[in-house]
Protein backbone atom coordinates (compact mmCIF):
# COMPACT_ATOMS: atom_id res chain seq x y z
CA UNK A 1 0.00 0.00 0.00
CA UNK A 2 1.49 3.30 -1.24
CA UNK A 3 0.46 6.62 0.42
CA UNK A 4 1.47 10.02 0.04
CA UNK A 5 1.46 12.95 2.62
CA UNK A 6 1.84 16.51 1.93
CA UNK A 7 1.55 19.72 4.57
CA UNK A 8 0.52 23.02 3.29
CA UNK A 9 3.35 25.52 3.78
CA UNK A 10 5.05 27.90 5.81
CA UNK A 11 4.74 26.12 9.01
CA UNK A 12 3.93 28.22 12.15
CA UNK A 13 3.35 27.80 15.44
CA UNK A 14 -0.49 28.27 16.37
CA UNK A 15 -1.47 27.92 12.86
CA UNK A 16 -3.30 25.59 11.32
CA UNK A 17 -1.46 23.87 8.89
CA UNK A 18 -3.30 21.52 6.11
CA UNK A 19 -2.51 17.63 5.87
CA UNK A 20 -2.92 16.31 2.45
CA UNK A 21 -3.47 12.42 2.53
CA UNK A 22 -3.60 10.13 -0.38
CA UNK A 23 -3.55 5.99 0.35
CA UNK A 24 -3.49 3.63 -2.77
CA UNK A 25 -6.23 1.35 -2.13
CA UNK A 26 -8.85 -0.07 -4.30
CA UNK A 27 -11.66 0.21 -1.46
CA UNK A 28 -13.62 -2.79 -2.78
CA UNK A 29 -17.79 -2.20 -2.13
CA UNK A 30 -18.86 -5.84 -2.17
CA UNK A 31 -21.08 -4.58 -5.00
CA UNK A 32 -18.66 -5.14 -7.39
CA UNK A 33 -18.81 -8.34 -10.22
CA UNK A 34 -15.16 -9.24 -11.49
CA UNK A 35 -15.22 -10.10 -15.62
CA UNK A 36 -15.95 -13.57 -14.25
CA UNK A 37 -19.25 -12.34 -13.06
CA UNK A 38 -18.33 -13.63 -8.93
CA UNK A 39 -18.39 -10.95 -6.55
CA UNK A 40 -15.42 -9.10 -5.67
CA UNK A 41 -15.57 -9.60 -1.46
CA UNK A 42 -15.56 -5.95 0.61
CA UNK A 43 -12.48 -4.58 1.22
CA UNK A 44 -11.92 -1.39 2.57
CA UNK A 45 -9.85 0.81 4.53
CA UNK A 46 -12.12 0.84 8.02
CA UNK A 47 -10.06 2.59 10.43
CA UNK A 48 -7.61 5.73 10.29
CA UNK A 49 -6.02 7.69 12.89
CA UNK A 50 -3.22 10.26 13.09
CA UNK A 51 -1.28 10.92 15.63
CA UNK A 52 1.16 13.96 16.18
CA UNK A 53 3.13 15.06 19.46
CA UNK A 54 1.59 12.11 21.47
CA UNK A 55 -1.56 12.77 20.77
CA UNK A 56 -4.56 11.58 18.27
CA UNK A 57 -5.56 14.52 16.15
CA UNK A 58 -7.36 12.65 13.87
CA UNK A 59 -9.53 9.42 14.00
CA UNK A 60 -11.61 8.25 10.78
CA UNK A 61 -14.37 5.74 10.76
CA UNK A 62 -14.33 4.85 6.87
CA UNK A 63 -17.21 2.79 4.40
CA UNK A 64 -17.59 1.97 0.95
CA UNK A 65 -18.68 5.05 0.45
CA UNK A 66 -15.12 6.69 0.26
CA UNK A 67 -13.92 6.26 -3.21
CA UNK A 68 -10.95 4.42 -4.44
CA UNK A 69 -7.62 5.54 -3.49
CA UNK A 70 -8.45 7.41 -0.45
CA UNK A 71 -8.10 11.14 -0.11
CA UNK A 72 -8.35 12.79 3.09
CA UNK A 73 -7.43 16.47 4.05
CA UNK A 74 -7.59 17.66 7.66
CA UNK A 75 -5.85 20.37 9.85
CA UNK A 76 -4.02 20.67 12.69
CA UNK A 77 -2.46 22.89 15.02
CA UNK A 78 1.14 22.76 14.64
CA UNK A 79 2.82 23.25 18.60
CA UNK A 80 6.11 21.72 18.43
CA UNK A 81 8.53 19.98 15.82
CA UNK A 82 7.42 16.33 16.05
CA UNK A 83 6.29 13.65 13.64
CA UNK A 84 2.92 13.51 11.98
CA UNK A 85 2.16 9.63 11.66
CA UNK A 86 -0.97 8.26 10.10
CA UNK A 87 -2.17 4.84 10.37
CA UNK A 88 -4.79 2.38 9.02
CA UNK A 89 -6.37 -0.87 8.55
CA UNK A 90 -7.91 -2.44 5.72
CA UNK A 91 -11.07 -5.10 6.44
CA UNK A 92 -8.42 -7.85 5.43
CA UNK A 93 -6.62 -6.51 8.42
CA UNK A 94 -3.91 -5.16 6.45
CA UNK A 95 -2.01 -2.40 7.83
CA UNK A 96 -0.22 0.65 6.36
CA UNK A 97 1.16 3.68 7.86
CA UNK A 98 2.70 6.92 6.59
CA UNK A 99 4.72 9.25 8.51
CA UNK A 100 6.05 13.52 8.03
CA UNK A 101 8.14 15.25 10.41
CA UNK A 102 5.96 18.30 11.88
CA UNK A 103 9.03 21.31 12.05
CA UNK A 104 7.77 24.15 13.66
CA UNK A 105 10.33 27.21 14.01
CA UNK A 106 10.78 29.04 17.03
CA UNK A 107 9.00 31.95 17.25
CA UNK B 1 -8.79 -1.17 -12.07
CA UNK B 2 -5.74 -0.13 -14.11
CA UNK B 3 -4.56 -4.26 -13.82
CA UNK B 4 -8.06 -5.17 -15.09
CA UNK B 5 -7.47 -3.21 -17.77
CA UNK B 6 -4.24 -4.50 -18.77
CA UNK B 7 -5.55 -8.07 -19.32
CA UNK B 8 -6.87 -7.56 -22.55
CA UNK B 9 -10.45 -8.37 -21.19
CA UNK B 10 -12.93 -8.03 -24.37
CA UNK B 11 -15.75 -5.31 -24.08
CA UNK B 12 -18.36 -8.35 -23.92
CA UNK B 13 -16.57 -9.46 -20.61
CA UNK B 14 -16.52 -6.07 -19.17
CA UNK B 15 -20.66 -5.37 -20.09
CA UNK B 16 -21.35 -8.84 -18.45
CA UNK B 17 -19.95 -6.87 -15.24
CA UNK B 18 -21.63 -4.27 -15.58
CA UNK B 19 -25.00 -5.77 -15.82
CA UNK B 20 -24.38 -7.96 -12.81
CA UNK B 21 -23.53 -5.04 -11.14
CA UNK B 22 -26.70 -4.02 -12.09
CA UNK B 23 -28.75 -6.41 -11.71
CA UNK B 24 -28.30 -6.31 -7.88
CA UNK B 25 -30.37 -3.61 -7.61
CA UNK B 26 -33.08 -5.18 -9.08
CA UNK B 27 -32.65 -6.73 -12.78
CA UNK B 28 -33.10 -3.71 -15.16
CA UNK B 29 -29.63 -1.99 -16.11
CA UNK B 30 -30.59 1.02 -15.97
CA UNK B 31 -31.51 0.60 -12.23
CA UNK B 32 -29.51 3.08 -9.71
CA UNK B 33 -31.96 1.80 -6.71
CA UNK B 34 -31.93 1.45 -3.61
CA UNK B 35 -34.80 3.96 -3.11
CA UNK B 36 -33.64 7.14 -1.51
CA UNK B 37 -34.10 7.37 1.77
CA UNK B 38 -36.70 10.43 2.21
CA UNK B 39 -36.82 10.50 6.20
CA UNK B 40 -33.27 11.93 7.00
CA UNK B 41 -34.40 11.30 10.60
CA UNK B 42 -33.64 7.59 10.09
CA UNK B 43 -30.20 8.60 9.37
CA UNK B 44 -28.94 10.93 12.14
CA UNK B 45 -31.55 9.28 14.51
CA UNK B 46 -28.76 6.73 16.04
CA UNK B 47 -25.96 9.38 16.24
CA UNK B 48 -28.00 12.58 17.73
CA UNK B 49 -29.97 9.86 20.25
CA UNK B 50 -32.98 11.44 18.35
CA UNK B 51 -32.75 14.91 18.31
CA UNK B 52 -32.69 16.73 15.43
CA UNK B 53 -29.53 18.36 14.39
CA UNK B 54 -29.97 22.00 13.61
CA UNK B 55 -29.56 23.55 10.01
CA UNK B 56 -26.82 25.62 10.77
CA UNK B 57 -22.96 26.06 11.22
CA UNK B 58 -22.59 23.56 8.57
CA UNK B 59 -21.40 23.64 4.99
CA UNK B 60 -21.33 20.97 2.70
CA UNK B 61 -19.25 21.74 -0.41
CA UNK B 62 -19.28 19.74 -3.44
CA UNK B 63 -19.76 20.14 -7.12
CA UNK B 64 -23.14 20.72 -8.44
CA UNK B 65 -23.00 17.91 -10.84
CA UNK B 66 -20.91 15.02 -10.71
CA UNK B 67 -19.87 13.28 -14.09
CA UNK B 68 -19.30 10.30 -12.37
CA UNK B 69 -20.31 8.74 -8.83
CA UNK B 70 -17.21 6.98 -8.69
CA UNK B 71 -15.26 10.07 -7.42
CA UNK B 72 -16.74 13.30 -5.87
CA UNK B 73 -14.84 15.73 -4.04
CA UNK B 74 -16.90 16.66 -0.56
CA UNK B 75 -15.85 18.71 1.44
CA UNK B 76 -17.11 19.71 5.20
CA UNK B 77 -16.40 23.21 6.55
CA UNK B 78 -17.95 24.29 10.21
CA UNK B 79 -18.42 27.43 11.58
CA UNK B 80 -16.54 26.53 14.94
CA UNK B 81 -13.75 28.78 16.94
CA UNK B 82 -12.25 25.41 17.63
CA UNK B 83 -11.06 26.09 20.81
CA UNK B 84 -11.00 23.76 23.94
CA UNK B 85 -13.98 24.99 25.21
CA UNK B 86 -15.71 25.15 21.98
CA UNK B 87 -14.93 22.60 19.10
CA UNK B 88 -16.16 20.23 16.48
CA UNK B 89 -15.91 17.05 18.13
CA UNK B 90 -17.31 14.52 15.20
CA UNK B 91 -18.52 14.93 11.70
CA UNK B 92 -20.35 12.25 10.40
CA UNK B 93 -21.34 11.71 6.55
CA UNK B 94 -24.50 10.63 5.68
CA UNK B 95 -26.04 9.68 2.00
CA UNK B 96 -29.62 9.09 1.40
CA UNK B 97 -28.99 6.92 -1.67
CA UNK B 98 -25.77 4.62 -1.10
CA UNK B 99 -26.37 1.37 -0.40
CA UNK B 100 -24.60 2.31 2.87
CA UNK B 101 -25.61 5.11 3.91
CA UNK B 102 -22.76 6.01 6.38
CA UNK B 103 -19.71 7.13 4.38
CA UNK B 104 -17.50 8.07 6.77
CA UNK B 105 -17.08 9.31 10.27
CA UNK B 106 -14.32 11.90 11.50
CA UNK B 107 -13.63 12.35 15.08
CA UNK B 108 -11.41 15.95 15.24
CA UNK B 109 -10.51 18.34 18.45
CA UNK B 110 -9.62 21.96 19.09
CA UNK B 111 -6.49 20.41 18.29
CA UNK B 112 -7.02 20.59 14.61
CA UNK B 113 -7.06 24.64 14.12
CA UNK B 114 -10.07 24.58 11.98
CA UNK B 115 -12.89 22.38 11.56
CA UNK B 116 -12.71 21.44 7.67
CA UNK B 117 -12.28 18.22 6.71
CA UNK B 118 -12.24 17.06 2.68
CA UNK B 119 -12.48 13.74 0.61
CA UNK B 120 -13.72 11.64 -1.78
CA UNK B 121 -17.26 9.37 -2.05
CA UNK B 122 -18.70 7.31 -4.00
CA UNK B 123 -22.27 8.19 -4.74
CA UNK B 124 -24.95 6.02 -6.46
CA UNK B 125 -26.87 8.78 -8.33
CA UNK B 126 -28.33 12.20 -7.69
CA UNK B 127 -29.15 12.68 -3.92
CA UNK B 128 -28.10 14.93 -1.19
CA UNK B 129 -25.11 14.93 0.99
CA UNK B 130 -25.37 14.98 4.59
CA UNK B 131 -22.91 16.03 7.01
CA UNK B 132 -23.81 15.43 10.65
CA UNK B 133 -21.49 17.79 13.34
CA UNK B 134 -21.35 16.96 17.07
CA UNK B 135 -19.67 20.27 18.87
CA UNK B 136 -18.44 20.26 22.25
CA UNK B 137 -21.19 21.10 24.19
CA UNK B 138 -23.26 17.72 22.67
CA UNK B 139 -25.00 19.89 20.71
CA UNK B 140 -25.61 18.29 17.04
CA UNK B 141 -25.68 20.59 13.48
CA UNK B 142 -26.11 19.64 9.67
CA UNK B 143 -25.59 20.54 6.83
CA UNK B 144 -26.47 19.17 3.36
CA UNK B 145 -25.74 19.42 -0.55
CA UNK B 146 -27.21 18.27 -3.34
CA UNK B 147 -25.27 16.39 -6.30
CA UNK B 148 -26.70 15.61 -9.44
CA UNK B 149 -24.68 12.28 -10.59
CA UNK B 150 -24.63 11.76 -14.08
CA UNK B 151 -23.67 8.25 -13.86
CA UNK B 152 -24.05 5.94 -10.41
CA UNK B 153 -21.04 4.39 -8.82
CA UNK B 154 -22.56 1.26 -9.03
CA UNK B 155 -21.66 0.83 -12.81
CA UNK B 156 -17.99 0.21 -11.04
CA UNK B 157 -16.86 -3.43 -13.25
CA UNK B 158 -16.86 -1.55 -16.35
Amino acid sequence: MQARIQLSSPVRRGQPVQVRLLVEHPMETGYRFDFAGTAVPRNVIHSLQADYGGRTVLKARLGSGIAANPFLQFWLLPEESAELRVQWQDEQGVAGQISTRIEVPPA
Amino acid sequence: MSEALGTGLSRRQGLGGLLACASLWGGTARAQAPPVIADWAQLYSPYTAGRTPQAARVLVITPRLADNGLSVPLSVRVDSPMRADDHVRRVVLLSNRNPRPVIAEFELGPWSGKAEIATRVRLNGSQEVMALVETSDGQWWQGKAEVEVTESACLDAG
